[in-house]
């Protein structure tokens, strides 16, 4: 197992940049998500790291070596990196155990040991009956599981998944995402893990990193993007809630700073004594009648054990969870509690160019 | 990491080797083309175009390209007939057995045209042993019908008119079914959706399929040789191998320049039918791939009958008549059962020397250009889909004109390129190492297409999933792209067996004694009057198509669409 790094990585598809200088670095063993909208370079990390593209600037190392960058580059076959891909890739010309044992036929590994071994990651994966099998043979989620067993089986010094459960109905998503955790359980394999959907990489990963427009905008803990958005991107990318700007009130206390937030004055949790926005997720908010800041239902839908309400507060749409349903243009009163406060890279530039202006 | 940096050099130098193979490639199928222009503007003796305007001016070419206009132009008619209303029944209408009918529509264009001639001319004419065993022989002394300039339309037209109908079946595909539904809300019967939808949206793949139809058949050289010469009728092709044969290499440069005049009438072809589908290009929006069935309704019996019958008359019959001639004693000798024999074919398979060198010189050229093509095609078409430069792409779009070009331009070609080998004394003229070259030129296209099909269509992270867990370029080739393409490389492989070993119009100008081929053969046992021999011949040859194109047909499921020519 090893600890990817990438200094300034910087990738352009015909000038256009796909990866915008990014940092990063991942430890030995860790379970890291790369979460992003289609287009904001995740998979294009993912294939620099595989070694399938190369960096137009900045450094990729594994395990210390440099695989990519200051004039040297890795070709994949020997950068020990497994991948596991969304359309799985299995060849249709081999077996299961074909499939699974390949990796140990091009290392020349003796036979003997090959047989153990590949009998060893189909047993990991659920596999050992499936053995003689053709790929054309299998379901979905079997295909999913080969191809983790193939990769595992060599024992890479890091494994990469590119949307692995794009292609999978939803039952088969919730077991699949049980397979990686035990898979990550038992190996310790470092893993970088490629999504769109947030619940999978939130349920998955040790650390997410949240990527837009070729840059990480978040890189941490899931309950900490949750609970502590770096961003109004990642507040409204991240989780559900409202992203609602704020006005300083000059109050500050450490790791709090009293703001003005759609009318109320608030204690809000910040990290910073000058933030611009709050997020307010569902848990924060409290629907009590004699609340003095007031709010007209948009819209309500049953989740099942609870209610979900879209409220309009002073032309800003929050969302909160109610035990009962309530009628569509119901005026209710709002308390917010505890909502996180943030600086936005964007509002500093738009307050700047305010003041210019002025 | 010393290992690393180790695995590393070598997986590098493949890929940087690889691109080489761009080089010979280029020469083999490009050089004797180049050569060849070269030879027209005087290179040799000084740049001039004086035998260039010597030889366009004589009496004989006059003629002899005025016969090949009017034969070309006239099968292309007909093939177009032919071909264009197979097409319409079969792509559009709720006819029965339609596989069957396209497989035996198809033979006649893999039969070698010589072939054709011989099996037409035994069902025709006085001494037709059909005929007289019928009892319906025209009276001895009356001439051959065929040894004419319609006849050799007629046979060029049957010929090709398979070539018309796969073009325009594969343009009557991609009109959009709903195209079609909407005329009929509209309010429009069967007939007129076909006259005012269906034929105005066809017109574009009629009109290319037309132009393919002429190129080959001014290229070809069985059907005018073995119906024209002997009535004194000759082409441009046959022009040029009465005085390559009759002369020597001592006339290279005047046949170069009649290669030269075919290969620009080919060209002039091709751009008019261009010009005329720029005129009449549609874009064509909506779904397509919904087979069209229009109803025939009571008519369809009736419809069915007819092309069978034309299929039986154009393919049975002829068949028939050679069949009925192999198994004669002698020529004259009228066919019962007590005077049928198998002698010809006996002497033919295992007496004659020279039908059994030529089976064995004919089988060794097909078997060894389709093992080289087969060979150089698969990391060929990897580079030209993986790693595309400017190289590799001029290569991709020139590739076809070997094909493309009529055969006697390209043996008059590839005798200029090998009579003298740059460098040295040698030559290859004469040995049957020139046919080989040129069936390599010839046939490339025919191997490389079917494989780059499959390739286009496979996954590149079949090959980087290989790559992840540690494969390099050459093991990926080997283990991962060569398993998976190999099914169209063998289909590939047939198709360049199959047309090698039914080649005449190459190996006649480059043929010598001792390496014949089975094209030749024919044609010389037929010239030379013996022709029961030529027709068991020519029969056991038509059994081993038939064979090959059987087994193509029945590995057609697992070959990729687009792979076998007449499955589109």
């Amino acid at each position: 197992m090893a600890e990817l790094t990438f200094s300034n990585l910087t990738k352009r598809f015909g000038g256009v940049p796909a990866l915008d200088g990014i940092n990063a670095a991942i430890g030995a063993g860790e379970f890291v998500a790369l979460l992003g909208p289609s287009g904001c370079g995740k998979t294009t990390l993912l294939r620099l790291t595989a070694g399938f593209e190369q960096p137009d600037e900045g450094v990729i190392r594994i395990g210390g070596d440099t695989v990519a960058g200051a004039g040297r580059f890795v070709p994949p076959e020997v950068r020990e990196i497994g991948i596991v891909f969304q359309s799985y890739a299995l060849w249709p010309h081999k077996s299961v155990a074909g499939n699974v044992s390949y990796p140990l036929e091009v290392r020349r590994i003796p036979r003997a040991e090959r047989v153990a071994r590949v009998a060893e990651a189909l047993d990991l994966t659920g596999l050992r009956d499936f053995a003689d099998r053709m790929p054309s043979q299998l379901s979905g989620g079997q295909r999913q599981r080969v191809a983790l067993a193939r990769c595992l089986v060599f024992e890479p010094r890091a494994v990469l998944l590119d949307e692995p459960l794009a292609n999978l109905d939803l039952a088969l998503r919730a077991s699949m995402q049980d397979v990686f955790s035990m898979f990550h359980r038992r190996t310790g394999a470092t893993m970088l893990y490629v999504t769109h959907d947030q619940s999978e990489a939130l349920a998955l990963a040790d650390r997410v990193a949240v990527m837009e427009e070729g840059r990480i905008r978040q890189f941490a803990a899931p309950e900490v993007l949750y609970r502590e958005p770096a961003d109004c991107f990642v507040a409204g990318f991240v989780g559900d809630g409202a992203v609602v700007p704020a006005r300083l009130t000059g109050r500050s206390e450490p790791g709090r700073v009293l703001l003005s937030v759609l009318g109320q004055d608030i204690w809000c949790r910040s990290s910073t004594n000058a933030p611009s926005h709050v997020s307010i997720r569902p848990e924060a908010i409290t629907l009590s009648d004699d609340a003095p800041l007031r709010a007209r239902v948009s819209s309500c839908t049953y989740l099942g054990g609870r209610f979900r309400l879209v409220l309009d507060a002073e032309g800003e749409a929050l969302v909160a969870f109610a035990p009962q349903r309530a009628a569509i243009g119901e005026t209710v009163g709002v308390r917010i509690r505890d909502p996180w406060a943030f600086r936005d890279p964007a509002a500093q530039t738009l307050m700047a160019d305010a003041l210019t202006h002025a | 990491m010393s290992a690393t940096s180790h695995d590393n050099g070598n997986s590098r130098s493949l890929d940087r080797l690889l691109p080489l193979i761009l080089l010979p490639v280029g020469l083999i199928a490009l050089g004797p083309v180049v050569r060849l222009l070269l030879e027209g503007i005087g290179f040799g003796d000084g740049f001039t175009t004086d035998h260039l305007t010597t030889i366009l001016t004589r009496d004989s070419t006059r003629t002899a390209l005025m016969h090949s206009l009017l034969t070309a132009g006239g099968g292309t008619v007909l093939s177009m007939l032919i071909g264009a209303a197979f097409a319409f029944l079969v792509a559009l209408t709720d006819m029965r057995g339609k596989g069957a009918l396209v497989f035996c529509l198809m033979i006649p264009m893999m039969i070698p045209p010589q072939i054709t001639a011989l099996a037409w001319m035994q069902m025709t004419g006085p001494s037709s042993v059909l005929l007289k065993t019928l009892g319906i022989a025209p009276p001895l002394g009356s001439p051959q019908p065929l040894h004419s300039a319609t006849g050799i339309i007629i046979l060029l037209g049957i010929q090709h008119a398979s070539l018309v109908f796969l073009t325009l079946r594969a343009g009557l595909r991609m009109i959009p079914a709903d195209l079609v539904e909407a005329a009929r809300m509209s309010g429009a019967g069967a007939f007129r959706v076909w006259a005012q939808t269906v034929l105005p949206l066809s017109m574009p793949s009629l009109i290319a399929g037309g132009a393919m139809a002429f190129v080959t058949a001014l290229g070809n050289f069985g059907i005018p040789a073995m119906l024209g010469i002997p009535a004194r009728y000759s082409t441009l092709p046959t022009l040029i191998y009465q005085r390559l044969v009759g002369m020597g290499p001592s006339v290279l440069p005047e046949v170069a320049v009649l290669a030269l005049l075919i290969g620009t009438v080919a060209i002039v072809g091709v751009l008019l039918s261009r010009f005329m589908l720029l005129r009449r290009g549609f874009g064509l929006v909506g779904l397509s791939g919904t087979p069209l069935a229009l109803s025939l309704g009571r008519a369809r019996l009736p419809v069915e009958i007819t092309l069978w019958a034309f299929i039986f008359a154009i393919l049975a019959l002829p068949l028939f008549a050679l069949l009925a001639t192999s198994v004669i004693p002698a020529y004259g000798v009228p066919l019962t059962f007590d005077s049928a024999t198998l002698k010809a074919w006996v002497d033919v398979l295992f007496v004659q020397p020279v039908t059994r060198r030529a089976y064995g010189n004919s089988l060794f050229l097909a078997t060894l250009a389709a093992v080289i093509l087969m060979a150089i095609s698969l990391p060929l078409a990897w580079l030209m889909e993986r790693r595309a430069n400017r190289l590799s792409r001029t290569i991709d779009a020139l590739i076809d004109l070997p094909y493309a070009l009529p055969g006697v331009v390209l043996s008059i070609a590839c005798i200029l390129t090998f009579l003298d080998l740059p460098f040295t004394d040698l030559t290859l003229y004469g040995t049957i190492w020139i046919i080989l070259m040129a069936y390599l030129a010839r046939f490339f296209v025919v191997m490389l297409r079917p494989i780059q099909a499959s390739l286009a269509q496979l996954d590149p992270a079949m090959e980087e999933a290989a790559a992840s867990v540690g494969a390099h370029l050459g093991r990926r080739l080997r283990d991962i792209v060569l398993p998976l393409a190999a099914p169209s490389a063998a289909a590939g492989a047939i198709l360049v067996f199959l047309t090698a070993v039914n080649e005449l119009t190459v190996s006649a100008l480059l043929w010598s004694s001792g390496t014949e081929t089975l094209g030749v053969v024919i044609y010389n046992l037929e010239d030379s009057g013996e022709t029961v021999m030529a027709s068991a011949l020519a029969m056991s040859i038509v059994v081993l198509i038939i064979v090959l194109m059987g087994l193509v047909q029945a590995g057609a499921k697992r070959f990729p669409k687009g792979v076998i020519p007449w499955q589109s």
